[in-house]
C-alpha cells in the first residue's frame, strides 16, 4: 500500500506511505487517486466525468503527476534493503525494572496478576537492582541516553530499594559517561510528600494511573476489600502535578475497558481537572474476559477517538489545550526511519528484569519462562531468542507489509501479537484498527493546526 | 497547485542520512505504559 486517504472533519486528507508526506486534496484529486496507477487518463476522466468536468479531472491528474515526480505521492518503499541487510550490532539501551512483584491494588483487569506476574509476590533487593544496573551500562556499548522505568506491580511498595538503586546509577553513569533517565509507573496510593518530592527531583517522566471519573475508575482500580481508590488518589495526583517541575514530564494515564467505551468523557474529565498530559489506553486481556474490547466495540471507539481530537482542537484555540498522548506525532520530524522500522526494541535494545533478577524481552513476557533471555548475575543474554526480536520487524511481518501505518506504529506489540496469535511476527488486529484509527484523528488535528 | 495543500513533505526518506543512532527514547508498543506509538518519539541525533 503505498497511500491511504480519509475523509475527517470535512477534509479529505492523503498521506504518502513510503515518504511520510501529507496532503489535503479536494474531491477531484481525491476520486483521481482511486484510479491513478491502473488506468489511463482517458479511463479516468470517462469513469469520473459524472462527477467532476473533465478540465478539472486533468489539472487533478497533472498536479498529482507532478507529486510522485517530487517523491511526494505513490513512493516507493527506498528501506527494505537497507533494513534487511543491516548488520549492525544492538545495544540495550532501555530496561523496565520490575522492583516489585507485588501490588497493594487488586485493579480487574490487571496483566501482572495483581504485581505478582503469576509467581510468587517479591520485592527486588537493592543488590539486584544495582547489578541490573551494571548489566544495562555494559550492554549499553555507545549509546549514551539510557532509560529505566521503575515498575512494578506498584514499585512504592519498595521505596527504599528505589532510592538505593538510583543513587547507585547516579554514580555509575558518571564514571561511564552514559546519561540515564528514570520514569516510574505508580497507581499514586502511597504518594506523599517526600515521594513526591524524590520523584519530582529525580525522575525524568511519571506515569500516574487514574482511569478517569470516579464511577468508572472505582468499577476497576480497586483495593484488596473491594473499596474504590478514587478519592485517596485523585488529591494525590493533584498534588503531585503541582508540585512537578513545569519542565519536566508527567503522564496521567488510564485504561478503558469494554464498560467504558464512552472514554472520551474520562478525558474530559482528566481534562477537567487541570491534568494537561493524558493518556487513556485500550485495555488488553483475552477475548473471554467481560472487560476485553470487542470487535463490535469498535465503531463507539473510533467515535471517541473523533471527539477526542475534536475537543483538543476546540480547547487550544480557547487557550486551554492539553496533549493527549496518542495525537503527538511530529509529522515534520520525529524518529529516524531505522527506529521507525524496528520499533520498541523488545530483547534486544529493551528487556524487563524480575526481582529475582530474570531477564526477559519485555514486561509482558515476564513469567513466560520460553522467553526468558537470561539473569543479571552471570550477564549474559540468549543470542538466539534476541535475534528473533531484532527479526520481528514490519518487513518480517506480512500483514505490515499490507498497511499504511507501518511507520507509525512499527508492527504493533510483540507480546500482544504472541498472547493473541502465538507468534510475534503476526498483529494483534483489534490493537491495529485502534492504532490506525488514532493515527487518522493524530495527523488530522496536525492538519487543522497546520492550517490554522 | 489548485487541488492539492500539502502539509508537509515527508521526511522519512531524508532521514536515511541520520545515523540510526537510537538514542532516543524506547517505545513501548503495549498498552499498560504510555509510550504506546513509535512517530511520537522526537528524533534525539545531534
Amino acid at each position: 500500500m503505498k497511500i491511504h486517504k480519509y475523509k475527517m472533519f470535512d477534509k479529505n486528507i492523503v498521506i504518502d506511505v513510503n515518504s511520510g508526506a501529507i496532503h489535503v486534496v479536494d474531491d477531484v484529486v481525491y476520486d483521481c487517486l482511486d484510479y491513478y496507477e491502473t488506468k489511463s487518463k482517458e479511463e479516468i476522466v470517462e469513469i469520473l466525468l459524472d462527477k467532476h468536468s473533465k478540465e478539472s479531472i486533468l489539472e487533478a491528474l497533472e498536479e498529482i503527476e507532478y507529486l510522485v515526480k517530487e517523491n511526494m505521492l505513490f513512493t516507493e518503499d527506498f528501506y527494505k534493503e537497507i533494513v534487511l541487510n543491516d548488520k549492525s550490532p544492538s545495544y540495550i539501551k532501555a530496561m523496565c525494572l520490575n522492583v516489585a512483584h507485588d501490588c497493594n491494588l487488586k485493579c480487574k483487569y490487571c496483566f501482572a496478576s495483581e504485581g505478582s506476574y503469576e509467581g510468587k509476590r517479591s520485592l527486588m533487593s537493592a543488590e539486584v537492582g544495582k547489578k541490573a544496573i551494571d548489566f544495562v551500562i555494559k550492554n549499553s556499548g555507545y549509546r549514551h541516553n539510557i532509560e529505566i522505568d521503575l515498575f512494578g506491580g506498584e514499585p512504592l511498595m519498595n521505596f527504599d530499594a528505589v532510592k538505593e538503586i538510583i543513587e547507585y546509577a547516579k554514580e555509575q553513569e558518571k564514571i561511564h559517561n552514559k546519561n540515564i533517565r528514570f520514569t516510574i509507573t505508580t497507581n499514586a496510593t502511597l504518594l506523599n510528600d517526600e515521594i513526591m518530592e524524590y520523584i519530582d527531583k529525580n525522575m525524568g517522566n511519571v506515569i500516574l494511573s487514574i482511569d478517569g471519573r470516579r464511577e468508572v475508575n472505582d468499577n476497576i482500580r480497586i483495593r484488596y476489600d473491594g473499596s474504590g481508590t478514587f478519592d485517596t488518589i485523585l488529591p494525590k495526583i493533584k498534588k503531585m502535578v503541582e508540585k512537578r517541575d513545569k519542565n519536566k514530564q508527567y503522564y496521567v494515564r488510564g485504561t478503558f475497558t469494554h464498560e467504558n467505551i464512552d472514554f472520551y468523557n474520562d478525558v474530559v474529565f482528566l481534562a477537567d481537572q487541570g491534568f494537561n498530559e493524558i493518556s487513556i489506553e485500550p485495555v488488553v486481556l483475552e477475548d473471554e474476559n467481560p472487560l476485553a474490547i470487542k470487535k463490535e466495540d469498535l465503531p463507539v471507539i473510533f467515535e471517541q477517538y473523533e471527539k477526542i481530537a475534536k475537543e483538543l482542537i476546540e480547547r487550544k484555540k480557547a487557550g486551554k489545550g492539553f496533549k493527549f498522548y496518542h495525537f503527538n506525532i511530529d509529522i515534520n520530524g520525529g524518529p529516524c526511519v531505522y527506529k521507525r522500522v524496528s520499533g520498541c526494541g523488545a530483547g534486544y535494545e529493551y528487556v524487563a528484569v524480575t526481582p529475582e533478577g530474570d531477564i526477559y524481552p519485555c514486561h509482558q513476557f515476564v513469567g513466560k519462562e520460553e522467553f526468558k533471555l537470561g539473569n543479571v548475575f552471570d550477564g549474559r543474554i540468549d543470542e538466539k531468542l534476541s535475534n528473533e526480536f531484532k527479526n520481528a520487524h514490519i518487513y518480517n511481518k506480512p500483514k505490515c507489509m499490507d498497511c499504511w501505518a507501518r511507520f507509525y506504529c512499527s508492527g504493533g506489540c510483540q507480546a500482544n501479537n504472541y498472547s493473541f496469535n502465538g507468534n510475534i511476527h503476526e498483529p494483534y488486529d483489534l490493537a491495529c484498527e485502534m492504532m490506525k484509527k488514532r493515527i487518522e484523528c493524530a495527523i488530522a488535528v496536525k492538519v487543522f493546526e497546520e492550517e490554522n | 497547485m489548485k487541488h492539492v495543500k500539502t502539509i508537509n513533505v515527508g521526511t522519512l526518506k531524508a532521514s536515511l542520512t541520520k545515523p540510526g543512532c537510537k538514542e532516543c527514547a524506547n517505545s513501548c508498543q503495549s498498552a499498560c505504559k504510555t509510550s504506546a506509538t513509535v512517530a511520537n518519539l522526537p528524533c534525539e541525533h545531534n
